[in-house]
């Protein structure tokens, strides 16, 4: 048990190290990133985050990273280094960091952190995510009016709340603008896997897909659109060096004034655990440029839909919408509420197959 | 002029002192790969070996260390028997799933019994049993149908990894989960905890059973009939044949108890370190396993330094990543070196190099 004091003092030294240097030295915040920084998607835009946090306070802050950290044993102990190398604040990336970081931050009451994309907070632990569902109404309506073979594809990561509310809302809103429109959804079950996520591309296409949607974090089914003359969209960055074809539009997701908001509270000692879920109106979600390969009306409509997402007036999950089997879920009028969204294991009425399970 | 001469024998001298080379031409090479990505070599050098033993946080990285070391050990002695036979599992990934996927299976049917007592043996039992299962799909085929173990057993991990998706998905979820993929948390659960046996030093059961490993193989290997038998396997196929050697009971043998260890490798990471059955539950293990086996001579002692070697590249690398900045993928490129080192070096055991012209015989 000797040791399990000496852990306990160790512990303590570090975070008393921690507090003293509040003030007197910079601050340090950590990131753990579950792919690499050059993915071009998802983790490229966190890094975009650290980047602009280190902008924006100079010396003040010192950031360290850690890239490509698998979801389990290999998450808590790179959290745990951070934190013993005197981090005040981790944001750690991805949604399979929950349980560790939950685990982490129970060892290291004064260390802040930060869980992208989940649903448990402790006093030292705030969550954060985008409605990037926002996005996927203006896709899914750009999608629909462009496919000619009415055959939209959607390349899907992990079957978890967010993906299953991303297919449902391109969906609705393909299906709102061309009500002969299909979804066919491949699972590859990878956040990060070029060659997958490629032949996950190419299968969809060879099945007379002409619209490729992915929630992945490579360019490669952005490549495999371009050789076969279909469309896409980019997905977490603008993957703009695919304009204006096959990228006629993107989400991105603009992690970077959140950052800078949460590390400033952190140095005035404001910080709380909080959820935030934000949307294309505080800017969280933004809309990449919409090419011309786009046609002006339909642009414009999609630009009209974007405005009213941002300023509330219209909801990307608004009734009527029944179940997938067939059962009513919002009445006419009727906007989802978040804890439903938050937690959502269904398809909408009209999408083929089954969610995996 | 450089050439290679084809030793008598073996040099005994060289195939212990090969691994060592290799590590300090790693840290040569990697010092210069190091240093042209802008680091300190001599700091990124001393960051990854000697940091996480003598450093600041020593006290908890060791005990990662073994957390590390352990399925890496367990899976690579599993190996090195078949290996010395030239039996190829090449599939440990997959029968690493498997147990896992059956010792968590055996907890979650219980919960939320509490009986350790008889829980946990249950799922260890359990978990060798899955790896052996797994490992015995390329072992049949292989004495019924001479196919070849090396490529049944490597597909075998995809479908392996398929399963752990479906488990994750469907009937091992969390019913308390909120629809999210993923068991419910075995670490949680009193009576399927593999948790430390000492609080810091990272020593659970898992490292417990590759010590056990080491031990039983290397009296298995030097003692026993049928260690003997492997030997002699690896070394003269024909002439094991008429030691009265059955080639089918030592492949399923050899193939069997690799998927064992395998098995229980899994079991003890997914009850321990990582706590619940989940999509990518499995992060390779069962693949630098291999190259721990062959670092470490395929000998049992020389497996339980290689994988306390790789485990040490592993820690030291990310904290390497974190407080240096280096890019992950260089941390791989130096694991690769020292892969690459070792097998380049491997040609002194068995050749002389000689400097000028044509020795005189």
């Amino acid at each position: 048990m000797k040791k399990r004091t000496f852990l306990a003092t160790a512990v303590a030294a570090t975070m008393a190290t921690a507090a003293f240097g509040d003030g007197h030295e910079p601050t340090k915040v950590g990131f753990i990133y579950v792919g690499p920084i050059g993915d071009g998607g998802w983790t490229y835009e966190h890094h975009q985050g650290l980047l602009a946090v280190e902008e924006a306070f100079g010396d003040k802050v010192e950031t360290m990273y850690q890239e490509n950290v698998p979801e389990g044993a290999d998450a808590e102990r790179a959290m745990t280094q951070m934190a013993l190398q005197g981090a005040d604040i981790i944001f750690t990336t991805s949604f399979g960091y929950m349980d560790p970081t939950i685990n982490v931050a129970a060892k290291f009451p004064d260390v802040k952190f930060e869980h992208a994309t989940g649903y448990k907070r402790a006093d030292n632990v705030s969550t954060y995510s985008a409605r990037f569902y926002e996005g996927r109404a203006v896709q899914g309506h750009i999608a629909g009016k462009m496919t000619e073979t009415n055959k939209i594809g959607y390349i899907a990561s992990f079957p978890i709340p967010e993906v299953i509310r991303g297919i449902n809302s391109a969906y609705l809103h393909a299906k709102k603008a061309n009500p002969d429109v299909e979804m066919n959804v491949i699972w590859v079950y990878t956040w990060f896997d070029p060659a997958k996520e490629a032949d996950a591309a190419k299968a969809l296409i060879d099945n007379g897909v002409d619209v490729v949607l992915q929630h992945t974090d490579s360019t490669a089914p952005q490549a495999a659109a371009a050789e076969a003359g279909v469309i896409s969209f980019g997905q977490a960055s603008d993957m703009s060096e695919f304009a204006p074809l096959p990228r006629v539009s993107s989400i991105i997701d603009d992690w970077a004034p959140y950052y800078i908001d949460r590390v400033k509270a952190v140095m005035d000692g404001t910080w709380e655990s909080i959820d935030t879920w934000d949307g294309i109106g505080p800017g969280m979600v933004k809309i990449g440029e919409i090419t011309d390969a786009v046609p002006a009306d339909v642009k414009a409509e999609a630009l009209a839909m974007k405005d009213a997402l941002a300023d509330g007036s219209y909801h990307a999950f608004t009734g009527p919408i029944n179940k997938q089997d067939g059962s009513a879920w919002l009445a006419d009028g009727e906007v989802a509420d978040d804890g439903t969204l938050a937690g959502m294991n269904f398809y909408v009425e009209g999408i083929t197959g089954d969610i995996p399970n | 002029m450089v050439r290679l001469e084809k030793r008598a024998a073996p040099s005994r001298v060289w195939a212990y002192l090969t691994p060592v080379v290799a590590v300090l031409l790693t840290m040569v090479a990697g010092g210069l790969m190091f240093a042209a990505l802008g680091a300190d070599p001599l700091v990124s050098i001393r960051t990854i070996f000697w940091d996480p033993l003598f450093g600041e946080f020593a006290f908890y990285y060791r005990g990662q260390l073994l957390v590390k070391a352990g399925p890496l050990i367990l899976i690579a002695i599993g190996l090195a028997l078949g290996f010395k036979a030239g039996i190829w599992n090449i599939g440990a990934e997959g029968q690493y799933i498997m147990g896992a996927i059956f010792g968590a299976a055996v907890a979650l049917a219980f919960y939320p019994l509490a009986a350790r007592w008889l829980i946990f043996p249950l799922m260890v039992i359990a978990g060798a049993f899955g790896g052996f299962l797994w490992a015995m799909i390329p072992g049949i085929l292989r004495t019924r149908f001479n196919t070849n173990e090396i490529l049944v057993s490597l597909l075998l991990v995809y479908v392996a990894e398929q399963i752990l998706a479906w488990m994750a998905l469907g009937p091992l979820r969390n019913p308390d989960g909120a629809g999210f993929p993923g068991s419910r948390n075995l670490r949680q659960y009193e009576s399927s905890a593999n948790s430390e046996l000492i609080a810091g030093w990272g020593l659970h059961w898992g490292v417990v059973a590759a010590l056990i490993a080491v031990i039983f193989a290397y009296v298995l290997l030097s003692k026993h009939l049928m260690g003997f038998h492997i030997r002699l396997t690896g070394e003269s196929p024909r002439a094991a044949r008429f030691a009265g050697v059955n080639p089918n009971r030592l492949i399923l043998f050899c193939l069997g108890m690799s998927g064992a260890l395998a098995g229980l490798a899994g079991l003890f990471e997914v009850a321990g370190p990582s706590g619940q059955i989940s999509i990518d539950f499995n992060v390779g293990y069962g693949f630098t396993a291999i190259i721990v086996a062959f670092l470490g001579r395929l000998h049992p002692i020389g497996i339980l330094l290689a994988g306390l070697l790789m485990a040490l590249t592993y820690i030291g690398g990310e904290a390497a990543q974190a407080s240096l900045g280096l890019p992950a993928a260089a941390i791989q490129a130096f694991q690769g070196m020292l892969l690459f080192f070792l097998l380049a070096l491997d040609v002194l055991t068995n050749f002389r190099l000689r400097i000028g012209r044509e020795a005189r015989v």
